[in-house]
């Protein structure tokens, strides 16, 4: 796994720019926290208190997932517009998820995963390699950023 | 031993036969090249592999791709052997490729979004959670008789 920072190049940093204003048509449909419990079901033990995760539709229908979910990518979009100050923009973050919340950052690695995830089913062909590589490169960026602060 | 159930063999089952074998392999192994280039290492005799564009034209890539989905055409019709149905191409991997198990993880994921880019809306949780495991269970496989 790519441990050191990657930074994206100009091309690189357009293309998602442009891939990202129709990105919230695509999370009505398919919210990246929701899936990230559907998928990887032990993610849900970070979220005990969100009530019925039992099944799949529960998880995609609970109201405190989707509520959550929507916080998860309004600062997803922070990265977006920080690209090349990942690790200052996420640096309270990181501290919040190592302190308060102890959650292990390979899940943020998932997240990123099941974010690329819905991209693709989103945009279909449009998702070209290129597209995917960016993304990949963004989102493994966050989850280095995320993890930065942890001790 | 990854366990599937009878409603995610059906799922992943139904979902693989709408699956255009020769083009998707053809564009998982280029965009593994792609989007993780030190796999490039792997294929230095395969000629061109200079840019996106070039990779996912490459003749020699569509043509190893097609062959390695093949191969995973294998591992949906052994589910509940996976270890078995892998382990000589497990060996070969090993002693004769030497490629790093974790690069069938990378394969894995990039299949899974191929999918997702292929079947959009058709791609459920529920069947995305099923292929993660098959994926899963297939580069688990791969890597089991390394030494």
């Amino acid at each position: 796994m790519l441990k050191r920072r990657v930074p994206l190049n100009p091309h690189e940093n357009v293309q998602i720019q442009h891939s990202t204003p129709k990105n919230t048509l695509a999370y009505r449909g398919k919210p990246p926290l929701a899936l990230l419990l559907v998928v990887y079901p032990w993610t849900q033990r970070f979220f005990d208190s969100f009530g019925n995760l039992s099944s799949p539709s529960a998880i995609m229908g609970n109201p405190k997932v989707k509520a959550h979910g929507k916080k998860v990518l309004t600062s997803f979009g922070d990265a977006v517009k920080n690209m090349d100050n990942l690790k200052g923009a996420f640096a309270k973050l990181s501290e919040l998820h190592c302190d308060k919340l102890h959650v292990d950052p390979e899940n943020f690695r998932l997240l990123g995963n099941v974010m690329v995830i819905i991209l693709a089913s989103h945009f279909g062909r449009e998702f070209t390699p290129e597209l995917q590589a960016a993304w990949q490169k963004l989102v493994a960026g966050v989850a280095t950023a995320l993890a930065h602060k942890y001790h």
